[in-house]
């Protein structure tokens, strides 16, 4: 049965279906804490796919290998090794931008994205899957802080990725910048995708009925034609 | 004086979950009730105070004499994991009652981001032993103050008629906005 999913699947799904931020709320305080910005946004997601790639990779090869009841602790080691590496990286070549993220680099490693796409995947599938899947969930991942931070970004200082969109007229919101924007936004966008699939399941729902009722006319047609 | 600062300031001013979003899986996740909302942070607060004191320990006696700062990630990670661990094991040895009220708490906590958050700003902000002690204890009782009112906001939401999409974790995102803007109100009282 879990052939029957194809790859092209196991990467869309990261990306609509269970987006780990607007469909299973995980990976909240990144998510929160550094789309003051576009940028940001982006780094950040960029740097979490990075590590849940190649610890999907590693984590999947060496599945049969790690005893159960220290799974999550070999897991940890694994994801920790990677961030540590992300972090190196990018305080050499990006030192504006690791200053910016401060310590939510290292707080990578406690990403309930990461350790939840292990246990739920990577311990269970083969190492090619489990790349495209967490490509899949990194993907989905930099859309939720890309479209996050250019809001806050667009509504907090005019801009977007530091181009100016907004006249000068405009006064920027602070609170769009401030921890409360944060929440609101997120909230309110939660509220929208929620109302967006609920729209859906009311269209797909309504099609079932007049599909139903027209098999059930037609039903009868046949039954009062046999008598 | 500074001690009492520093406290004050991780507690109120900076919170944890309000200023710095550490913290917020279990802020949404547990805080349906106010009972368990408490004993959440309870049990937060308890780790959080022993995490400042081993990983200053560890930080400062083994990682840097030895020039090992590149360790810091994964062996913080791993001292809070088994510190969880121990913890249960020893509250479950001394006091039943206590472990009934924060044992399926207890294991949650280590993937809680505010855990290594904390030792992390210690590291970075280069408090001393003290210092970090406070600044522990000042964050637990912070984030178990946000963690309890949210609950008390929430419980009071149950009544509320809550349009469909807005319901689950978009309310509890909002309310925590408001909670957030609320808690500006302290801003500037205290600059450490």
């Amino acid at each position: 049965m879990k052939n029957k999913v194809t790859i092209i699947k196991e990467y869309t799904k990261g990306i609509w279906q269970s987006n780990p931020v607007f469909k299973q709320i995980l990976g909240m305080c990144p998510t929160l804490a550094v789309t003051v910005s576009a940028i940001n946004g982006i780094a950040m997601a960029l740097a979490t796919t990075f590590v849940l790639v190649f610890s999907s990779f590693i984590i999947s090869s060496v599945r049969k290998l790690i005893p159960t009841q220290v799974r999550i602790a070999s897991y940890i080691v694994v994801i920790a090794t990677f961030v540590t590496i992300v972090d190196l990286v990018m305080k050499a070549q990006f030192p504006e931008l690791s200053k910016s993220l401060g310590p939510y680099i290292p707080l990578i490693v406690v990403n309930c994205i990461i350790l939840g796409r292990q246990e739920a995947f990577s311990s269970k599938n083969t190492p090619l899957r489990s790349v495209v899947d967490a490509l899949g969930m990194g993907s989905g991942f930099l859309i939720a802080l890309f479209m996050l931070g250019s809001i806050r970004e667009l509504l907090g200082s005019r801009t977007i990725l530091g181009f100016q969109l907004l006249p000068d007229f405009y006064e920027p919101w602070l609170v769009m910048i401030l921890p409360a924007g944060a929440f609101l936004t997120l909230g309110l966008m939660l509220a929208f995708f929620n109302n967006l699939s609920l729209h859906k399941k009311k269209s797909d729902n309504d099609k079932l009925i007049a599909k139903y009722l027209k098999t059930k006319t037609a039903a009868d047609f046949v039954i009062e034609e046999n008598k | 004086m500074e001690l009492i600062l520093i406290f004050f300031s991780a507690a109120i001013v900076n919170n944890f979950v309000l200023a710095y979003f550490l913290g917020i899986c279990p802020f949404i996740g547990v805080s349906n009730k106010i009972t368990s909302a408490f004993s959440m942070g309870l049990a937060t607060t308890f780790v959080m105070t022993i995490t400042a004191i081993v990983t200053w320990l560890i930080y400062h006696l083994i990682l840097v004499p030895f020039h090992l700062e590149f360790l810091e990630y994964v062996s913080f990670i791993l001292v809070i994991a088994s510190l969880v661990q121990f913890v249960e094991m020893f509250i479950k040895k001394v006091s039943q009652p206590l472990y009934r009220a924060l044992g399926i708490f207890l294991p949650l906590i280590t993937t809680n981001c505010a855990i290594l958050g904390l030792a992390l700003f210690i590291v970075l902000r280069e408090y001393t032993f003290l210092q970090g002690i406070f600044f522990g204890v000042g964050a637990g009782a912070g984030f178990t103050l946000a963690i309890t009112i949210m609950a008390g906001i929430r419980e009071e939401l149950d009544l509320a008629d809550v349009p469909k999409a807005f319901q689950g974790a978009p309310i509890t995102l909002i309310v925590a906005g408001i909670l957030a803007l609320a808690f500006m109100g302290f801003s500037g009282l205290i600059s450490v």
